[in-house]
């Protein structure tokens, strides 16, 4: 089969579970649920581009498949301002209650954490990328000490507030962040055409890609904020969820069997949405609602993961 | 040209290459030799842009290359290192066409085919152009990655120790490769050596080096000398006279 045809049929899978999704049980209140569950996958198809592009990026940028964003500590960072609003005037407070606000201000601090860790981890030129993900890393265990620090604290009624937004979950996703989030991205992807051509030969390595004329240090430092921003994009609209993206991206590989970025981002967004609308569906049909939508990942996404580690162990 | 003036790289207090200075003469061999750590490597990478230099000037073409485009020195400079792992699953076609990239960004036009093809075919890929990275030996892949450089169709083609790993047979073969390289297509080739018999019957011009300096530098028939040699790598080496080839005896 070539690209086109596993794309394609990728993408009827993809459009099937949508539909699925959206028109599974209608029943007579239509004019209810269906602009509710549009918004929902609105939000799925957010969060899968946002994901996997980010992942994919990423995992160029440092030559490694098995490594997702998260290890930037950005989803520890949000978990951190969570707990800390909770803690510092508790889930009444406005910060936490009106989405919007609570969204601004973590894309807010995710993109300002991120800048600042760029801003001097990447100053020198040739610095090691792994030094970066080094301390990006102890960064993430950092917060999450904080985090667990003041969760122990805190009343066990606002606990359970803090707890909700420690799960990705598609299913309270505001309509205004939606529109938000759409133009932030548009706005982040449009730039990131600009080097998409170089990802190809990113992937080669720092060597390979410096003598085939490209600019590395610069081009890497943009791939790493384009990175930040779809990662604080969907961290904020859905909860932390890059785990999903080690999933798709390796189910991508190995299901079209390419290095073309301009392929295989199309088949991660795809797997993603197909494991995000599939989860989704898992969730609210067959568990109702008794787990979320990132357990059902994390438990998928785990077992693959082992067996990826087992297989990549095999062959060296 | 390629014009190295006073250029010196320091990692903490230790220079690695200390003001060197050296004119890289075109269309010829010149063969890097020295000592593990003499800074041969360092030099390539500081000619070739892969690492930055702390001091002085490296000009190609009389333009300092921190002035110039990457993109545009990639049509003109070419490196090749000595270990390279790829983490992609290539087939050594698409290896190869990698090197078009300066001239296309990734979309190969018939123009660029037509070299990627004719590099192939003068690396003698043809039989396992559709065959896998992995699948290869470890000399049919160096094979592939001068290919990929000759892809690139650079005027200047820097390669740090080609024959790295690689047997008798299929060193001979690349050096002869490189020969008419040079000969046949005008290119400029520096490359780091450690065998010298290699530099003494294959390259024009050696340069020597130890400890990031310059110990000597001329051509090949003036270098490959048993004083110099004793400069360079302290050591007695007694020198033969083998069908019109300067050859080395360096085992005591």
């Amino acid at each position: 089969m070539g690209y086109r045809a596993k794309i394609t049929s990728l993408l009827v899978v993809a459009v099937l579970l949508i539909i699925t999704f959206l028109f599974i049980d209608l029943g007579k209140n239509w004019d209810y649920a269906l602009p509710r569950r549009s918004v929902k996958m609105l939000a799925v198809i957010i969060t899968s581009v946002a994901i996997g592009f980010s992942t994919l990026v990423f995992q160029t940028i440092t030559n490694n498949r098995i490594l997702t964003p998260s290890i930037l500590g950005l989803d520890s960072l949000y978990m951190l301002l969570q707990t800390m609003l909770v803690f510092l005037f508790g889930s009444t407070h406005v910060a936490m209650i009106d989405k919007n606000i609570n969204f601004a201000l973590s894309l807010f601090f995710m993109m300002l954490f991120a800048l600042i860790f760029y801003k001097f981890l990447l100053r020198g030129e040739g610095q090691d990328i792994y030094f970066l993900l080094l301390i990006g890393l102890i960064f993430g265990t950092l917060f999450n000490s904080l985090t667990s620090f003041m969760q122990v604290l805190i009343d066990p009624n606002e606990f359970l507030i803090v707890q909700d937004r420690m799960f990705a979950s598609i299913n309270n996703v505001n309509t205004d962040l939606l529109y938000l989030s759409i133009a932030v991205m548009l706005l982040a992807g449009l730039y990131s055409l600009k080097y998409a051509k170089y990802l190809d030969v990113l992937a080669l390595g720092r060597e390979h890609a410096i003598n085939l004329g490209i600019d590395y240090d610069h081009v890497v430092k943009r791939l790493l904020i384009i990175v930040a921003v779809f990662v604080s994009i969907s961290t904020a609209l859905t909860g932390p969820m890059t785990f999903l993206g080690l999933l798709v991206i390796n189910v991508a590989r190995e299901f079209l069997n390419t290095y073309k970025h301009s392929v295989l981002t199309i088949g991660t967004v795809l797997f993603s949405i197909i494991a995000l609308v599939g989860g989704q569906l898992l969730v609210e049909r067959v568990f109702t609602f008794s787990t979320t939508l990132s357990v059902v990942i994390n438990f998928v996404g785990g077992v693959y993961f082992i067996y990826l580690l087992l297989k990549e162990n095999r062959s060296w | 040209m390629v014009e190295v003036k006073n250029v010196s790289k320091q990692y903490g207090n230790k220079f690695v290459v200390k003001g060197v200075s050296l004119k890289i003469p075109k269309q010829k061999i010149t063969a890097f030799i020295g000592p593990n750590g003499a800074g041969k490597s360092t030099l390539l990478s500081m000619i070739s842009r892969l690492i930055k230099k702390d001091e002085g000037e490296i000009l190609i073409d009389g333009k300092e290359i921190g002035a110039c485009k990457s993109n545009d020195l990639a049509k003109k400079i070419s490196i090749l290192k000595q270990s390279n792992h790829i983490n992609l699953r290539l087939t050594v076609r698409e290896l190869v066409s990698f090197g078009r990239f300066p001239y296309s960004s990734g979309r190969l036009t018939k123009e660029d085919q037509r070299h990627v093809d004719e590099a192939i075919r003068y690396m003698g890929l043809e039989e396992i152009e559709h065959k896998f990275l992995d699948q290869l030996s470890g000399g049919q892949k160096q094979r592939a990655f001068i290919a990929m450089v000759i892809a690139q169709d650079t005027e200047y083609i820097l390669l740090d120790e080609p024959l790295n790993n690689l047997d008798m047979k299929h060193s001979v073969q690349i050096m002869k490769m490189l020969r008419k390289l040079v000969d046949e297509l005008g290119k400029t080739i520096v490359i780091v050596l450690h065998d010298i018999n290699f530099a003494s019957v294959y390259a024009d011009y050696v340069v020597a080096m130890k400890d990031g300096e310059l110990v000597h530098v001329g051509p090949t028939d003036q270098v490959i000398d048993h004083s110099v040699l004793k400069d360079v790598y302290d050591m007695d080496i007694n020198i033969q006279q083998i069908n019109n080839c300067k050859i080395c005896v360096y085992f005591s």
